[in-house]
């Protein structure tokens, strides 16, 4: 879904709209979010890199942040079309704070606000190229949703994004249960990120991870994983067959 | 024809009563000649000069470029997965302060599933993706089902007859070399993508071959459309220091992954685990794809029809089943 482009477009028929401006294909990018649900609320990792085209361009990058009081957004894909969200999701939050009535928008909401952005810039063929994870708990009821460039959107116990959706699902298919503890979330988050590291080109090796639950939003301190190259097979591949490869 | 010899004579004879003189008939012997040659080279066309005639695939990408489909082919859409267990085992010897390291029961499991698909359709639920290369080295193969078959066809004769000519064991690299070789012969075009192991005097080895001929050796690999889904259980489990039993489980353990998570993969588990001197192919090792609900009464007509009457011949009578029996050797 958010496949970087190398080659221009040879658009010949769209460019000779003077004055259109439509998304083609990314440029600086973020890679996949991984969100799952745990006892107390919602968790949420993300790495800190930004791709420009295959260049490593940008290593601090924050794609986790939190809305409002109840909900975190992680976002992958377009870097500039996240910071569009933010904007948006701003100023959603700003006028739901200006009726100051005591109600103000939960995860599921925003979720559905984002939903209908998405969709409808997508019907205009200018999409938002972004794969969004929403998470938040209100009123003790969690909830972990994620919408696409194109507008799929769906809620489900752990979601992820890009490369997540092949490497980290099958892994959280497996091992995720009900009730997991803090500790044992991190755990299994961290798994999903260090064999995403090894196996995504795009990944590095800095990572922060959101937690909210019914009180806070915490975004941890970027950190990295501890990584094992130390395979015997990986010293001399060639042990058998001198001059192989 | 009456050639009287050559010489300096320039009178030579045809036939009795004529002569023609040595340059005319010369020129008569060339003009023949060319005659040949011509005709010949309508008849006859002249093979290229060495490598291989891509010629035919050009024509097929034009083909394809104006519109025309290329008939579908099957394909192992596929997980295939290996892994080299090593068992080891430190001592510490108190005279000396050293320690050696021994190994213990190495060898190589390989992995796969068992769908075959058409496109969309799945075509053979229950087909086999670990073939005999030699009776210590297997291997799975991915990509085209009727090029992976091939090629592991090939080589496995190749290898059986460099065994009659050398008389040893054969070796993985070997049947590497062969197998590398004849796909990079072909550019990409033969596409099988393959996991190859087995246990030879250098030891166990994993190799995988990609379909351009590029090659990798490696302590657990996996191909395929479900490659990833097997990675991930790979790179979260794997450790150096596995039994035969745990190596077993974490190979189920990818393939079930790859099963339960890509569409190209399905049906149930075959493995192969390949040591020194000794091999066990465990075909269907596990069924986690039971067909669950299955009618008791068994198969009957709709009521209209009337069965008329009813003979039920038990084959075991007229024919003779051959029990056992190892399909995968010669």
């Amino acid at each position: 879904m958010n496949s970087i482009d190398s080659t221009p477009a040879k658009n010949s028929l769209l460019s000779s709209e003077i004055g259109s401006e439509r998304t083609l294909y990314p440029y600086v990018t973020g890679t996949s979010v991984i969100g799952i649900k745990y006892k107390d609320g919602i968790l949420m990792a993300a790495d800190m890199g930004g791709s420009y085209g295959s260049t490593l361009r940008y290593k601090s990058v924050e794609r986790l942040k939190s809305i409002g009081k109840h909900s975190l957004l992680g976002a992958s894909g377009e870097i500039s079309d996240f910071q569009e969200i933010l904007r948006y999701l701003d100023e959603l939050i700003l006028y739901d704070n200006m009726w100051d009535d005591g109600n103000s928008l939960g995860p599921k909401e925003v979720h559905n606000y984002l939903t209908r952005v998405m969709y409808n810039r997508r019907n205009k063929f200018n999409p938002l190229w972004n794969s969004l994870v929403l998470g938040g708990v209100k009123n003790g009821q969690k909830y972990l949703g994620t919408v696409s460039m194109i507008g799929v959107h769906f809620e489900d116990n752990h979601v992820a994004t890009g490369f997540g959706n092949h490497l980290a699902r099958p892994i959280l298919r497996d091992e995720w249960h009900e009730n997991l503890s803090f500790e044992d979330a991190v755990k299994l988050l961290e798994k999903c990120m260090r064999v995403l590291l090894y196996r995504d080109r795009s990944a590095i090796n800095k990572l922060q991870i959101a937690k909210i639950t019914e009180e806070e939003v915490t975004i941890s301190q970027p950190y990295s994983l501890k990584t094992f190259w130390g395979f015997s097979a990986f010293q001399n591949p060639t042990k058998g067959a001198e001059g192989s490869w | 024809m009456m050639i009287c010899g050559r010489g300096i004579e320039k009178l030579r004879w045809i036939r009795e009563d004529m002569m023609i003189s040595l340059d005319v008939f010369l020129f008569l012997l060339r003009f023949m000649r060319l005659i040949q040659i011509q005709m010949s080279k309508s008849a006859i066309d002249v093979p290229p000069k060495g490598g291989f005639n891509f010629d035919l695939c050009r024509r097929n990408e034009m083909l394809f470029k104006k519109g025309v489909q290329p008939p579908s082919f099957r394909k192992t859409g596929t997980t295939i997965v290996g892994l080299v267990f090593q068992r080891l085992l430190f001592l510490f010897n108190q005279l000396h302060s050293s320690f050696s390291i021994f190994y213990l029961q190495d060898g190589v499991i390989l992995g796969a599933d068992t769908r075959a698909t058409e496109g969309p359709i799945v075509c053979d639920k229950n087909c086999e993706k670990i073939h005999y290369m030699a009776p210590n080295i297997y291997c799975c193969g991915a990509g085209t089902a009727a090029d992976t078959e091939a090629v592991t066809d090939m080589v496995s004769s190749q290898l059986q007859l460099h065994r009659y000519h050398s008389g040893r064991e054969s070796r993985v690299v070997t049947a590497l070399t062969l197998l590398k070789s004849h796909l990079f012969k072909h550019q990409g075009y033969v596409q099988a993508a393959l996991v190859l192991g087995g246990v030879d005097v250098t030891g166990p080895h994993l190799h995988t071959i990609y379909p351009h001929g590029s090659t990798d050796t490696l302590p657990y690999a996996t191909m395929g459309s479900g490659s990833l889904a097997a990675m991930s259980v790979f790179e979260s489990k794997y450790r150096e220091d596995l039994t035969r039993d745990e190596g077993i489980k974490i190979v189920s353990e990818a393939i079930c992954s790859g099963i339960f998570n890509d569409l190209g993969s399905g049906s149930n588990v075959d493995i192969c685990v390949i040591t020194k001197g000794h091999k066990e192919y465990l075909r269907n090792h596990m069924l986690p794809n039971p067909r669950t609900y299955i009618s008791s009464k068994g198969f009957s007509f709709s009521k209209q029809i009337e069965v008329l009457s009813t003979k039920v011949t038990p084959l075991k009578e007229k024919v003779v089943v051959i029990d056992g029996g190892d399909a995968m050797e010669e």
